[in-house]
C-alpha cells in the first residue's frame, strides 16, 4: 500500500526521493547515479538536451519504462517512502496515484465522455451519476469544460491538438492522482495552445505535484519552481528555477541555458 | 571541375535524346493486366446468369424455395433450401471454432507474446493456412469423425459437425492474421495512455485495443464466413451428399458447393439437373458477394479514427 498525503497536507513534503538510480537499456547506461527529491505542490522541471535521459527519467517515476524490453535498474525510487521497484507494490497501484501526460496527445478513439471516464470505470466506478460528475469536474480542472460541454459524446479526435492534450490531462485527473508527470506536453502544440497548458499547470500545482520534462527553457523558467538539469544521463544541478536561470552553480548548466550547446 | 562538366554533359545529352516509347507502352500494358480480372469476373457472372436463366425457364422460381431436393428422381424436385441449410450450418460450426480461437490467438500475438514467440507462431500459422483443403477433408473424415464418434455414439460416418469443426480450424489462421494486423496497427500511444491510468495488460487489450481495431476484426470474421461458405472439398468428403433438410448436426448434409461437385463429377447429364448447378452457383455467388460487401461496409462504418 502507498502512504499518500493527508488532505490537511503540510507544505512541501517529499513525494519522490530518488537515490542512486541507474538505468540500462541493454548494455547502455542511460541514467547514471541519479539523486533527486521532488516535493509536494511544486512544479519540478527537467531540462536538458536531446538524449540526456530526461524522458527516460520521468517514465521511470511511474514505471512506464517497464514496457521497454531489456531495461534494468538499480538504486531506489521512493514514492512517499515506498520503493516503486519493490515486489509488494503493484505497478497499477502506483499509476493510479501518478498520472501521466505524453508528448503527443493520445486520446482514445472514443467520445470525450468515454475518454474521461475510462480510468474511473476500470477502477470500479459504474454509477452513471458519479461518472458524469467526475467528467464535469475533471474537464473543468483541465479548463476544457466550457469548450466541450455541449458535445461530450462527440469523438475526441474532432478536437484540436491543444484541446486533445487538455482532454488527456482531464483523463489523468479523473482518477484523482497525487502527481502528474508531463513528458514534453506542449511539444506538439502551437504557441496559443501551449500558453493555455502553461496557465493550466500554474492552476493545477495548487492541488497536484507536477513533474514536467521540457525541451523549452523559457517554459521551464515560466512555470517551474524547481529545475533539474540533466546531461548525458546525469543530474548536473537541481535548484530553485530562479537560481538555475540567473546564477547556476555549474559551468555546464550555464553553458546550456545561455545556448552554448544543446 | 572538368569532370563534373563531363557528367553534366552526359545528363543533358541523355535527357534531350531520351526515347519515350517505353513510357507510352507500359501504362497500356498495366491497364490490360488490370482489366483481365474485371473481364473474368464479368464473364463468370454472365455464364452463371445465362445458364441459371435456362434453369428458371424449366423450373418455377417458387420450387427452389421448397425443402425437397431430388434432381434425379422420376419427378425431379429442385428445392435448394437443404443446400442453403447445409451451407449455413457447417459455416456456423466453423465460426464457432474459428472466432474464439482465432481472436484469442490474435490477442496473444499482438498484445502478450514476446517477439521470439511471435517469430515461431506466425510461420506455423502460415503453414496451417497453406495446407490443401483436400487434406483437411481427409483429416475430417478419417480422424475427427472417428474421434467424435467416441463422444457422440449416434454420429453418422458422414455428418455436418466434423467438417464444420475442421473448416473452423482451417480458417483460424485467416481470422488470427487479419485480426492481429488490425490490433497491431493500433498506435502504441493508446496503450501507453491506458497503462498510465493503471490499466492491466488485459484491460488495455479488451477496452482500448479491441474497440479501436473492431472494424478490422469484424471484417476478418466476415471474410472467414465467406471462406467457409465457399469451402468445398472438406464438406464434400466429410459431410456426404444426403439432401437432408435438418438442424441435426450429427447427420449428413450437403452444402451448395458439395452439390456442384457431385453433379459436375458425372451424375448430372445435360437436362434440368445440369442447369440447376448454375442456379446453385448463382445463389452461392450472391451469398459470398453479400458477405464481401458487408465486410467492406463494416470496415468503413465502424472505423474508429485515430
Amino acid at each position: 500500500m502507498l502512504n499518500e498525503k493527508n488532505n490537511n497536507h503540510h507544505q512541501n513534503n517529499i513525494v519522490y526521493d530518488v537515490k542512486k538510480l541507474n538505468l540500462w537499456y541493454g548494455d547502455v547506461l542511460a541514467l547514471k547515479d541519479i539523486n533527486l527529491t521532488i516535493r509536494e505542490n511544486q512544479v519540478t522541471a527537467i531540462i536538458g538536451p536531446s538524449g540526456c535521459g530526461k524522458s527516460t527519467f520521468i517514465k521511470t517515476l511511474n514505471r512506464m519504462v517497464d514496457n521497454i524490453p531489456a531495461v534494468r535498474t538499480s538504486g531506489e525510487v521512493l514514492y512517499y517512502g515506498t520503493n516503486i521497484f519493490s515486489d509488494t507494490l503493484r505497478v497499477e497501484e502506483l499509476r493510479t496515484s501518478v498520472g501521466m501526460v505524453f508528448q503527443k496527445p493520445n486520446p482514445f478513439p472514443k467520445s470525450i465522455y468515454e475518454n474521461v471516464v475510462y480510468g474511473p470505470k476500470i477502477h470500479g466506478i459504474s454509477d452513471k451519476k458519479i461518472l458524469s460528475e467526475i467528467t464535469e469536474t475533471s474537464l473543468k480542472s483541465a479548463s476544457l469544460w466550457e469548450e466541450v460541454k455541449d458535445r461530450l459524446h462527440a469523438n475526441a479526435y474532432g478536437l484540436s491538438g491543444g484541446q486533445q492534450q487538455r482532454l488527456c490531462i482531464a483523463r489523468s485527473l479523473a482518477i484523482q492522482p497525487q502527481v502528474l508527470l508531463m513528458d514534453e506536453p506542449t511539444s506538439a502544440l502551437d504557441p496559443i495552445a501551449t500558453n493555455k497548458i502553461e496557465e493550466l499547470i500554474n492552476e493545477l500545482k495548487k492541488y497536484y505535484t507536477i513533474v514536467i520534462v521540457t525541451h523549452n527553457m523559457q517554459q521551464a523558467a515560466r512555470i517551474s519552481d524547481i529545475t533539474s538539469f540533466f546531461l548525458s544521463g546525469e543530474v548536473i544541478e537541481t535548484d530553485a528555477t530562479q537560481k538555475i536561470f540567473t546564477n547556476p552553480n555549474d559551468k555546464k548548466t550555464e553553458d546550456y541555458i545561455t545556448g552554448k550547446f544543446g | 571541375m572538368s569532370e563534373s562538366n563531363h557528367v553534366r554533359d552526359i545528363i543533358r545529352n541523355n535527357i534531350k535524346h531520351r526515347k519515350n516509347r517505353l513510357e507510352m507502352i507500359m501504362p497500356k500494358l498495366f491497364l490490360i493486366a488490370g482489366s483481365i480480372s474485371i473481364f473474368t469476373t464479368i464473364g463468370i457472372v454472365l455464364t452463371l446468369l445465362i445458364d441459371a436463366y435456362h434453369f428458371f425457364e424449366q423450373v418455377p422460381i417458387r420450387e427452389i424455395f421448397s425443402t425437397k431436393l431430388a434432381p434425379l428422381g422420376v419427378n425431379p424436385s429442385f428445392g435448394i433450401l437443404p443446400l442453403i441449410n447445409g451451407t449455413i450450418i457447417t459455416s456456423l460450426i466453423a465460426m464457432f471454432v474459428a472466432v474464439p480461437v482465432g481472436l484469442t490467438a490474435a490477442m496473444y500475438l499482438s498484445e502478450f507474446s514476446s517477439e521470439n514467440t511471435r517469430k515461431i507462431i506466425k510461420p506455423v500459422m502460415e503453414v496451417l493456412a497453406g495446407i490443401p483443403t483436400i487434406v483437411y477433408g481427409f483429416f475430417a473424415y478419417s480422424f475427427v469423425t472417428p474421434l467424435l464418434m467416441n463422444l457422440i455414439p449416434t454420429l453418422e460416418p458422414k455428418n455436418a459437425l466434423s467438417p464444420g469443426i475442421v473448416m473452423g480450424i482451417m480458417i483460424i489462421p485467416l481470422v488470427t492474421s487479419l485480426s492481429e494486423d488490425a490490433m497491431s496497427s493500433v498506435p502504441n500511444d493508446m496503450r501507453e495512455g491506458a497503462l498510465a491510468l493503471g490499466s492491466t495488460r488485459l484491460e488495455v487489450t479488451l477496452k482500448v485495443v479491441i474497440p479501436a481495431a473492431i472494424s478490422g476484426i469484424m471484417a476478418s470474421f466476415v471474410l472467414a464466413i465467406s471462406r467457409a461458405i465457399g469451402e468445398t472439398m472438406i464438406v464434400t468428403i466429410a459431410s456426404g451428399s444426403s439432401k437432408n433438410f435438418t438442424l441435426d448436426i450429427t447427420q449428413s448434409m450437403q452444402t451448395m458447393t458439395a452439390y456442384i461437385v457431385e453433379f459436375t463429377s458425372g451424375d448430372a447429364g445435360i437436362g434440368t439437373g445440369y442447369y440447376s448447378l448454375y442456379a446453385v452457383g448463382l445463389v452461392l455467388f450472391i451469398f459470398t458477394l453479400i458477405m464481401n460487401l458487408l465486410s467492406r461496409y463494416i470496415s468503413r462504418k465502424y472505423r474508429e479514427e485515430y
